[in-house]
């Protein structure tokens, strides 16, 4: 077996894991209970299986062209996955979606509680660790 | 233990730093892009990645540490390693039936409290096993952490610890030696006080 079909063989791989990571995504999408779980989803398998696309397409390119680009597409979906994930469920966090009954502690909640009384208290101060309304 | 302000102002030869820093980053990201090393590559990605810092300057970063090769070799195989895990967790979490996985929201005070730190950890703390990063504060160098399929407060205090393995494996990658000594101190408990407002009074 030549060295080119070894590749193949092994981009074919990572181009299989990779989608069906996406589909399992896809799948924790639809069926966690509530929108913090549901980002887990969006930022860790669905992660991976673009990594594991890229280098499944990276394998069986082969040019310098392309990698490049590819290498640059990893890096920042890493980047960004992570802070997307972040703002979004930070802007649900108090109202939307969250099933309480299912957490077990919620230390952020004492937290929030603890600031606002502050910002009660001292009405003029800014007042960084609470976001407008 | 005081928390000093998260970010003390750079002397001349650390913002010169800085900029070199960005300009060679933005440049090899033009030459990525490009796909080819050329030298009329390099000279146009030098000459955009200096308009770019010079016209949109970014807030300085403190970075007092120094690369370690050996710790960042740990640092980048461990979180390889989360991320396969994670994933298969996550995957094997959907397809499970008749579960719904319970969850924490839980504050970690992290021991080093610089900007670049707290990045760098929540960043990756989002995409190894069990965690999302939900919020952070910057004046104390808090982050809270929602962590998905825990049952058991121990299994929530295991994770806590694992939060702070974390941020130890980075100050081992890029930490300067007084933030690889703050690791050895024992570590704050519980969640903490919230920045203190009425402190700062003239």
């Amino acid at each position: 077996m030549t060295l080119d079909a070894v590749l193949d063989v092994v981009a074919a791989g990572c181009l299989i894991a990779g989608a069906l990571l996406s589909l399992a995504a896809g799948v924790a999408l639809v069926r966690f209970p509530d929108l913090l779980s549901r980002m887990h989803a969006a930022a860790k398998p669905q992660v991976l299986g673009l990594l594991l696309v890229l280098l499944g397409c990276a394998l069986r390119l082969r040019s310098g062209v392309d990698i490049t680009t590819l290498v640059l597409v990893g890096a920042f979906q890493l980047a960004t996955a992570p802070v997307a994930a972040h703002m979004v469920g930070r802007a649900a966090y108090p109202h939307d979606e969250i099933r309480r009954d299912l957490l077990l502690t919620d230390e952020l909640a004492a937290h929030l509680d603890d600031v606002r009384a502050r910002r009660a208290d001292a009405p003029g101060e800014p007042d960084p660790a609470s976001r407008p309304a | 233990m005081t928390t000093g302000p998260a970010n003390p102002p750079l002397d001349r030869r650390a913002r010169w730093r800085n900029r070199v820093v960005a300009v060679t980053g933005l440049a090899t990201m033009w030459v990525l892009l490009w796909g080819t090393l050329s030298w009329a590559n390099v000279i146009n990605g030098l000459v955009v990645a200096a308009v770019l810092v010079v016209v949109f300057p970014l807030p300085p970063v403190t970075f007092a540490g120094r690369i370690r090769p050996v710790g960042l070799l740990r640092f980048v195989l461990r979180f390889l390693l989360d991320l396969v895990v994670a994933s298969a967790q996550i995957a094997w979490l959907a397809v499970r039936f008749g579960h719904t996985p319970h969850a924490a929201i839980i504050a970690v005070r992290l021991r080093v409290n610089s900007d670049l730190n707290l990045t760098l950890t929540a960043e990756a703390l989002s995409l190894v096993p069990g965690s999302l990063i939900l919020e952070a504060d910057r004046g104390t160098g808090t982050l809270y952490v929602h962590v998905l399929g825990v049952r058991t407060p121990a299994e929530v205090e295991r994770f806590r610890d694992g939060v702070l393995d974390l941020e130890a494996r980075i100050i081992a990658a890029i930490g300067s030696a007084e933030e690889l000594r703050t690791l050895d101190r024992p570590a704050p408990t519980g969640p903490s006080e919230p920045v203190d407002l009425e402190g700062a009074s003239t």
